[in-house]
């Protein structure tokens, strides 16, 4: 296998593009984004979830299964995982029903892991079966989303995210190592990068990936506890909508 | 051309009230077109595309899993992809075809041969219908932006 560094990650995107269309990451260097790792077997729920997450400014990774999601983490080996520090998954989301691994088998690997069990895990189900729920809440879950997923639902998801689309320390300092001639200019950060599109869609949203003007931080989610997703998974199933 | 670009536009609405009224698509649909831009015009049309391959494949799963003269029927195997297919109707708003789903996925916990046969082809004419109904609605919208107009938003109630 290549060397465990950024020629990783390279090799995994060309396989990943292998397995369906809406595989798209951005440069490594562009930490300033949410990444999401979404995960789910079928390919229509797959392109509908990557959307919904890059209207919501997230950087989005899309697998098939729980086996390619624990591989592109580097999970799947019991190697040690220090070569993916530059690895940013800040949210990872997946379906429950999937063929060889379910959602509730990954999420578990997942917390059990060093380097991922701090990042919140989001399942997605068809069905509202509340020992499941339970199930994957006690695993550690952080919350669970009933399909189908709505544009709602993805805003509210941003709220658990501690790292928000803003201009990061690391990026100022990204700027003055690039150009010492400009080390008493005012640190502004220039806008990223437009991500490379390597997809196999011919509609895929062009628009840059600055910052500005799409911090969607509109609160859907109040903090009143009935209107949090545990509670309303818990009244849907006793019959008040 | 105005009046014809206004015209369009009414029979565009109403056509697309109709589809939602017969039952044919839910909220999700609408959750979709909320998902399309200037960016990304074609989001919509691209994944009922994609929804539609994946009932070619899995009606055809479906329908070799009831084939009786390859042995004996594995009624887990038609609700596997009975349940796939459910699961993509409802992510794009299929309402018929998810209807039929349910149903269908009954059938196949029961063992109910009979019963799996009549919903196979009625998932199977549904979704070609709906097909249809798409494609028209689709035209509609391309024949507004050919003329020069903007495609309405129409609120379901």
């Amino acid at each position: 296998m290549a060397a465990r560094d950024g020629g990783v990650s390279c090799l995994r995107r060309t396989e990943m593009i292998g397995i369906g269309i809406g595989e798209l990451e951005s440069p490594p260097s562009d930490s300033d984004q949410v990444h999401v790792l979404a995960v789910d077997d079928s390919l229509v729920d797959r392109i509908v979830i990557e959307r919904l997450l890059r209207i919501t400014s997230c950087k989005v990774t899309a697998v098939d299964s729980g086996w390619r999601a624990l591989q592109f983490l580097g999970l799947d080996d019991d190697k040690a995982s220090v070569e993916f520090d530059r690895l940013k998954v800040d949210l990872i989301i997946t379906d429950y029903c999937m063929p060889g691994m379910t959602g509730y088998e990954l999420l578990k690997k997942i917390k059990e892991s060093t380097s991922f069990r701090e990042v919140p895990v989001v399942i997605m189900s068809s069905e509202n079966v509340m020992t499941r729920i339970d199930r994957c809440l006690e695993e550690g879950a952080e919350d669970f989303l009933l399909k189908p997923v709505k544009l709602a639902d993805v805003k509210r998801l941003r709220s658990y995210l501690t790292r928000d689309v803003k201009v990061s320390a690391d990026g100022n300092k990204r700027k003055l190592v690039e150009d010492l001639s400009n080390f008493s200019s005012p640190v502004t950060t220039s806008p990223p990068p437009l991500s490379t599109s390597t997809s196999m869609e011919s509609s895929e949203s062009t628009r840059p990936s600055s910052p500005v003007g799409f911090i969607s931080s509109s609160p859907e989610s109040s903090t009143s506890p009935v209107d949090s997703p545990i509670r309303r998974r818990e009244m849907k199933s006793l019959g008040l909508d | 051309m105005n009046a014809g670009i206004a015209q369009l536009q009414m029979q565009f609405r109403d056509y697309t009230i109709s589809l939602y009224q017969q039952g044919f698509l839910d909220d999700q649909f609408t959750e979709l077109k909320k998902l399309q831009d200037d960016g990304s015009p074609d989001f919509v049309a691209e994944v009922l595309s994609l929804f539609f391959e994946d009932c070619v494949k899995l009606i055809g799963n479906m329908a070799r899993a009831l084939d009786k003269s390859t042995g004996t029927v594995d009624f887990s195997q038609v609700g596997a992809s009975v349940h796939q297919l459910k699961g993509s109707s409802s992510s794009v708003g299929a309402k018929r075809v998810k209807g039929l789903c349910v149903t269908f996925k009954e059938y196949c916990e029961a063992q109910n041969y009979e019963g799996c046969v009549r919903c196979l082809q009625q998932v199977d004419i549904e979704y070609k219908t709906l097909k249809t109904k798409l494609q028209d609605m689709f035209n509609l919208e391309k024949q507004i932006v050919q003329a020069g107009g903007v495609v309405p938003q129409v609120d379901i109630d």
